[in-house]
């Protein structure tokens, strides 16, 4: 084959890294470049929100320049693109490359920093060595500051893992699939028990060195933007109750900053056990509801559970939060000037901003269905399920088409990547 | 508002900042007047340049003096939110702004806490004019785009053209320094420009979009990458347009390939879709079904061969099953798998190891022949692992319904096809490996591969071969 060029094999590896839904820059530690060891400052910031730096005509931010250091893989994972026995072009990247183009592009602040994943090659060891020295080089040569996340191989030496979280933000390890069964079937060469053991491994550390560095200023940091992982889905038979529950032991278990859904997409040159019928690319945005409701508004799993139908899947026309309300109507209407805020949070419509606000609000004065109007996005929505000082939706509650009134005609759309 | 009297008996001032972004100096004269208890509806403000001034006149001929504070005023009261929240709302290119800031700290005099009332009317617009200046500042973090220049020294030096909605250029030089500390750089916007040395910042006056590098040779990789990354299969426009808004896109590089990118997705996806085809269809609910199912299949290329289907054949409750890897040319021609060379070679085995063949359904892992023509001869071809893979479904469907408990594997082909991972038999052999539905899989070589081994080295595998026949037999028995 002729040599490749570098623009052919950045072609080549971004678009075998663009299926993992990971795009976050937020919440690592902060840094800037100002000063430090060579007198005249590095190169990068991270200051607490991520950037987005465009967006992809797919919706999705693009925030870091997300590759492989190479797409060999003698893994054979039915829905990776990647695997062994697909018929795709393959390229690969050295570290001096990948270092190189990463200082380009930031400098041009196209990026807010790298994620680097990799098909194994040789060993998972060698693979995971090659990553570690892509952040080894951009940190230590170029004192690059900037946001780095890195995928780490289970199968790889604990202690390369240790070392790739003192270089980068983020570390993840991907389960992949939310069933056993699942990753059997279609990850043949991967183990649950396996990924599990390095999740707590890397989580286990993520707490050590924030403790040390609570005592000791300059402890080392490791991985200060925590660990996150994806899941599948729509490539099992796994229902979403089921997923909730299992990223619900995720998030509890391994102390896991964010669990991505991706909703299995079609691949060129797709592997034929995968199911014939793609997920709708709604129900992803449903699951990331779901587990928004868990992490900001004091959701159980059984409670989003709870909001799906009799199949284990939730409703795709209407959000889980108002399924949830539909379905346990006898908590509405929420008396908007004395309800608890944890109360207040299940009303379909109220964001934890606009609970925030009413509750400030709420200290000086009554409020009145208007002043609700001025700190939510949709009164209509809100309106069947609160009380306030001149109003109580008599009835409403009890209607039997109230779900006809509140689901949206048109599709809303996904939030983010 | 009642007027509290004392300052300048109804007279109106008027109040010229000398730039727009100038908050603190904003600051000062509001302290000043509400010291002197002057109300809001009578002071206007003014930004340079402006020509919405309606006293502008007026306060000529005034000639602007402000009223003095009371000597006995009382401390001005302004909370820190108020304060955070002015901050950035003065930066709004509002004309009113300066005003609305003015009547908030009128009002915070007399109800020191309105600004946790989120829902009043007035605070709401200062949050709101705020909000859109914090968000005009993120935009900015995010789509300023550098261009590379070498500058007469050989240095390099990185040159943003940036068009901003508010007056946030001073406010967000901080950003750009932290971040970019070790570059020298450039912003130049219409309203004003900012550079950086890497030791000292500097404003210049406002520039033009032609004072700006025209291109830079790392856009076109920037430009692939974009492309590259984008999953056509999950078009969503809206979702890309909330955030980055068609008058970004001018001063983006890569928004030029939006358009094309667009059009083609749909086709894109519609042909990833199209390649990835199997035909939809219900489950077999009985061999003879299966039988016509497969004789009708055309997943996979191998069925474009003109090779007919060979199904499996024994009693349709069998214990055992035997899988190979694809009918042969006998087999093609007769119609029933393992009747050729190698199906006479496993014959010879089953029946040394004491396994009755007739009680075994016999099967394969791809139900058409594949070769190549050599001249009159049709020579076998190995069957891809996506063939196989395509094939599986069939399998799956035939051990439905027949359920062996033990399925015993013939070379690497039939063991992908039940594991859906390529395993290498020498590994695999020699032990039960538990399948999905509870049968036990036993791994051991084709006899085909004996066909082409002579002496010493066919004796020893052929050894092998019995072992692991004699291995399955036990189990049998055992079961």
């Amino acid at each position: 084959m002729a040599q490749q060029t570098l623009r052919q094999r950045l072609e080549i590896l971004a678009d075998a890294a663009k299926y993992d839904a990971s795009c976050a820059s937020s919440g690592t530690a902060r840094k800037h470049s100002l000063g430090g060891l060579k007198g005249r400052g590095g190169i990068g910031s991270t200051e607490g929100m991520g950037i987005c730096h465009a967006y992809a005509p797919d919706g999705r931010c693009i925030s870091l320049l997300k590759i492989l250091l190479t797409n060999h893989c003698i893994f054979d994972c039915h829905y990776c693109i990647n695997r062994k026995s697909a018929n795709t072009p393959r390229a690969r990247f050295t570290p001096p490359e990948v270092v190189a183009l990463t200082l380009d592009f930031y400098r041009r602040n196209y990026i807010e920093g790298l994620f680097l994943s990799s098909g194994i090659v040789k060993s998972a060891d060698h693979t995971m060595e090659q990553l570690v020295e892509v952040a080894r080089s951009l940190r230590e040569e170029h004192d690059f500051r900037g946001y780095i996340h890195l995928k780490t191989i289970p199968e790889a030496d604990p202690e390369l893992i240790h070392q790739a979280g003192l270089y980068a933000d983020r570390l993840s390890i991907n389960v992949e699939l939310p069933t056993r069964a699942g990753l059997a079937r279609l990850a043949p060469d991967k183990n649950e028990a396996r990924i599990e053991q390095a999740m707590a491994h890397t989580g286990t550390r993520i707490t050590e060195a924030r403790e040390a560095r609570r005592r000791f200023r300059h402890a080392p940091r490791f991985a200060p933007a925590g660990q996150s992982t994806q899941m599948i889905i729509g490539a099992d038979g796994a229902s979403d109750a089921a997923i909730i529950g299992k990223a619900r032991r995720l998030y509890d278990n391994f102390g896991l900053r964010r669990v991505y859904y991706s909703a299995f997409s079609p691949i060129p040159d797709a592997s034929a056990v995968l199911p014939l019928q793609r997920p709708p690319l709604l129900r992803e945005h449903r699951l990331y509801q779901s587990d928004w409701l868990m992490r900001f508004y004091g959701f159980a799993p059984e409670e989003v559970a709870a909001a799906a139908g009799a199949d284990g899947n939730l409703p795709l026309d209407i959000d889980p939060k108002l399924a949830w309300a539909l379905q346990f109507r006898a908590h509405f209407p929420v008396d908007i000037n004395r309800a608890p805020r944890e109360m207040l949070l299940r009303v379909p419509g109220l964001g934890t901003r606009a609970v925030a606000r009413i509750l400030s609000v709420r200290r000086h004065r009554r409020l009145r269905l208007e002043d609700v109007a001025r700190l939510t996005t949709s009164l209509a929505k809100v309106r069947p399920f609160i009380a306030t000082s001149d109003w109580r939706p008599t009835m409403l509650t009890d209607r039997a088409d109230l779900r006809q009134l509140l689901t949206p005609r048109a599709q809303q759309l996904e939030l983010f990547g | 508002m009642t007027a509290m009297g004392k300052a300048g008996f109804g007279a109106h001032y008027a109040v010229h900042l000398p730039a727009p972004d100038d908050f603190e100096f904003w600051r000062a004269r509001a302290r000043a007047l509400v010291q002197a208890e002057v109300p809001p509806d009578r002071v206007s403000w003014v930004e340079p340049g402006a020509t919405g001034d309606l006293f502008a006149g007026g306060a000529a001929r005034g000639s602007a003096r402000l009223p003095q504070p009371l000597a006995d005023a009382p401390p001005v009261r302004a909370s820190q939110r108020f304060l955070a929240i002015a901050r950035s709302a003065a930066l709004n290119r509002d004309p009113a702004r300066f005003a609305l800031l003015y009547q908030v700290l009128w009002r915070l005099q007399r109800q020191p806490r309105l600004m946790e009332d989120s829902a009043d009317p007035e605070v709401r617009r200062l949050e709101q004019l705020a909000k859109a200046v914090r968000r005009d500042a993120h935009k900015m973090h995010a789509f300023v785009r550098f261009r590379e220049v070498e500058e007469a020294d050989g240095t390099a030096h990185f040159v943003a053209w940036f068009e901003p909605d508010h007056h946030i250029l001073r406010a967000e030089a901080g950003f750009f320094m932290r971040r970019f500390a070790n570059m020298r750089w450039s912003i130049l916007t219409p309203r004003g420009s900012i550079h950086w040395d890497g030791e000292t910042m500097r404003e210049g006056p406002p520039a033009r979009r032609e004072d700006a590098p025209g291109d830079d040779p790392v856009e076109a990789l920037w430009r692939s990458y974009y492309a590259s990354i984008f999953n056509p299969a999950r078009l969503k426009v809206g979702a890309m347009l909330s955030e980055m808004p068609r008058k970004y896109w001018k001063n983006l590089p890569e928004a030029a390939l939006i358009p094309g990118l667009v059009a083609t997705a749909q086709a894109r996806a519609a042909a990833m879709v199209a390649a990835g085809t199997r035909s939809e269809r219900p489950r077999p609910s009985s061999l003879a079904e299966l039988a016509q199912g497969i004789a009708a299949c055309r997943d996979c290329p191998i069925a474009a061969c003109g090779t007919r289907a060979v199904a499996g054949e024994g009693p349709p409750r069998a214990r055992l099953m035997i899988l190979g890897e694809q009918p042969g040319d006998q087999e093609d021609i007769a119609g029933r798998p393992f009747v050729g060379p190698a199906g006479q070679l496993l014959d010879q085995y089953l029946e040394a190891a004491g396994i009755a063949r007739g009680a075994a359904y016999v099967t394969n892992a791809v139900k058409h022949f594949k070769f190549v023509a050599r001249g009159r001869q049709r020579l076998h071809q190995s069957p891809t692992a996506k063939e196989i893979d395509t094939c599986r479904w069939w399998l799956e469907a035939e051990r439905a319904l027949v359920r062996p408990r033990i399925v015993l594997a013939l070379g690497a082909s039939a063991a992908r096809a039940l594991l859906g991972k390529t395993v290498s038999v020498t590994r695999a052999r020699g032990r039960a490996i538990a399948l999905e539905d509870g049968a036990e899989l036993w791994v051991t070589l084709h006899p085909s591969y004996l066909l082409r081994l002579e002496g010493e080295a066919r004796a020893r595998q052929a050894a092998l071969f019995a072992q692991d026949l004699a291995l399955v037999r036990a189990r049998l028995e055992a079961a």
